[in-house]
């Protein structure tokens, strides 16, 4: 690092960003999954779900919370980048002295905690209503971090190739939603057949969202520890390609 | 690099030497261009739209990749030493573009710390106030007229107390009055000992301030030297006079006159001038000549192109003829 304070001063200028429209980027999304919560809960809650070791509610939430996470992480640092690219603010980045890797690092910084935030907001306004024993506050954090960091390195990439604001909505479309909605926040995988099983546990979501609750719930249906490794793994590459990307200047300099 | 040979080169704040652009569409944008700006000068960058100009700065902010060529900056290599370079440079884009997110105060204090630097907050304020920007410091960036946009990008390039600033078309849309007000303030800045490079289509003002130029034309460097050196050396001089009588085509045709290629201009004659090795003008030998001819004048005048005449002949658009 060259720049530290830099660095620092991107990242506090992208949390701004996201906190001078809270409603927008915080509240709708909580508020989003809080009404997830509540129609799935009515319209399934009621039939009985052997597979479940919890109530159907408490299995939801952190599910949802954590797909709340991942889909606004990457919102954040793909809107932010495609935004920029298109009011043409992204060339005093480029005239800024920071690496690349600080670059990438504010905006990954950012998203991760634009999905904590909006995670947070969502679970606490679940607090009067049920209660999370949360077995491994650590492993939750953890699980937390790594997807936000994916998501936020992903966004990045996303609108570092997107053209036009029309380009990221795609990703979000027909990349994030598809995932994100199919890693096993409204059932559990054992009660799916063995194809669309395998077919999750391919899903890096999939152990997000499971290792997740398995932290909050001390419930999981795959094993949640040896998750953690290959989705570090994942958040490396992707802040790598991104940096590497940024420092190529990749879609950015003519 | 020896210490010696690191403070000789010093000397210069930008050493461009054969940069060369090449979009990806195959347009050349610039073609072998080499040229220095020493440090502490007021350097005008001139060129009709098209030249290449934006491209130039566009490579030294880092915002274009360069094709081939090398630029040293204050000493340094500028493409492998880019963030200590980066430090040292403030860039004023041509093209205004804001975060709408934040005001200008806001823009400032983010610049500021983009470069490493913690807020000065006297000095953020004396920017604001010597770019006329108070009044406005707080409000949105929307809020703010395409004149005030402009100095606020200004003030942006100068937040980090830079050495060498660098501005694309800084005055462009900015009326006389404030375009007065913004060149004394780039002056006085460059007095401090910042060396300014910019780019204008306003000649005049371009002459008045700028001790040195370079001329890009269709990418290719026509001219690059001292202000002074380039006017003496190619800006044409002529002496007008109006005889007492009528001038007859005989009179113009004496062979006193030949050297100066006599013409009928504005009801008097126009004898082109010369200049010696040593750049003095031959007007006594010319004036002596046209007495011989026509006897005492009973008006007279020594005309000189201007930079816009010079800039026009060397870029190929036709010239006025005086
Ligand atoms: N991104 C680009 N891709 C292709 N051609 C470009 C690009 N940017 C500029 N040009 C072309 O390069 C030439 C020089 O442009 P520019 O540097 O903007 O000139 P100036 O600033 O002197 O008006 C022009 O012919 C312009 O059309
Ligand atoms: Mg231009």
């Amino acid at each position: 690092m060259t720049n530290p304070y830099g660095c620092w001063t991107l990242f506090v200028r992208e949390v701004r960003r996201f906190l001078n429209v809270k409603v927008q980027t915080i509240i709708a999304p909580a508020l989003t999954a809080l009404l997830y919560l509540v129609v799935f809960h009515y319209a399934m809650g009621a039939r009985p779900r052997a597979q479940l070791p919890v109530d159907y509610f408490t299995f939801l939430a952190p599910g949802l919370a954590m797909m709340t996470l991942l889909q606004n992480a990457f919102a954040n640092s793909s809107s932010s980048m495609i935004t920029g690219k298109v009011m043409g603010v992204h060339v005093y980045l480029l005239m800024a002295p920071l690496s690349a890797a600080e670059v990438v690092l504010a905006f990954v910084a950012a998203a991760v905690v634009r999905g904590l935030v909006c995670a947070g907001a969502f679970l606490l306004a679940l607090v009067p209503f049920v209660h999370f024993a949360w077995p491994h506050p650590w492993l939750a954090l953890s699980y937390a971090v790594l997807g936000g960091a994916i998501m936020g390195a992903l966004g990045l990439i996303a609108g570092i190739w997107a053209r036009r604001f029309d380009d990221v909505a795609l990703v979000t479309n027909f990349v994030v939603m598809p995932l994100t909605f199919l890693a096993g926040v409204f059932y559990s995988v054992q009660s799916l057949p063995p194809l669309w099983r395998s077919l999750h546990l391919a899903n890096p979501f999939f152990h997000l969202v499971d290792g997740f609750r398995f932290a909050v719930l001390g419930v999981a249906d795959a094993d949640p520890w040896w998750g953690l490794a290959p989705l570090a793994a994942a958040a490396l590459l992707l802040f790598v390609l991104a940096w590497r990307l940024w420092a190529a200047g990749w879609k950015l300099k003519a | 690099m020896t210490l010696r040979a690191r403070l000789c080169a010093v000397m210069q704040a930008l050493e461009v030497s054969h940069l060369t652009k090449v979009y990806p569409n195959g347009k050349r944008a610039l073609d072998d261009v080499s040229f220095a700006v020493p440090e502490g000068s007021f350097f005008a960058l001139l060129g009709p739209n098209g030249a290449g100009k934006t491209t130039l700065i566009s490579i030294l902010a880092d915002v274009v990749r360069p094709t081939k060529g090398a630029v040293r900056f204050l000493g340094r290599d500028l493409f492998r030493e880019r963030a200590w370079c980066k430090k040292r440079l403030g860039v004023v884009p041509q093209e205004i573009a804001f975060d709408p997110f934040f005001t200008p105060r806001d823009v400032l204090r983010i610049t500021s710390g983009l470069y490493g630097v913690k807020p000065d907050e006297r000095w953020i304020e004396e920017l604001l106030q010597r770019l006329e920007l108070a009044a406005h410091a707080d409000k949105n960036t929307r809020m703010l007229s395409g004149g005030m946009r402009r100095r606020l990008l200004v003030a942006q390039a100068l937040v980090h107390r830079p050495r060498v600033v660098v501005l694309d078309e800084p005055t462009a849309g900015v009326d006389v009055e404030l375009r007065r007000r913004l060149w004394d303030f780039m002056r006085e800045i460059n007095r401090a000992g910042t060396t300014i490079l910019l780019t204008t289509h306003y000649l005049e003002e371009a002459e008045e301030l700028c001790d040195h130029v370079a001329i890009l034309r269709e990418g290719r460097l026509v001219a690059a030297e001292p202000m002074e050196t380039l006017m003496r050396k190619l800006a044409a001089a002529f002496l007008w006079l109006r005889p007492e009588g009528e001038v007859r085509d005989a009179q113009l045709a004496d062979a006193r006159l030949a050297r100066f290629r006599p013409r009928r201009v504005q009801g008097g004659i126009c004898l082109a001038l010369a200049r010696d090795e040593r750049g003095r003008l031959n007007v006594h030998e010319a004036y002596q000549a046209a007495v011989a001819v026509f006897g005492p004048p009973v008006e007279m005048e020594v005309r000189r192109e201007d930079l816009e005449d010079v800039f026009l002949r060397l870029t190929n658009r036709g010239g006025r003829t005086s």
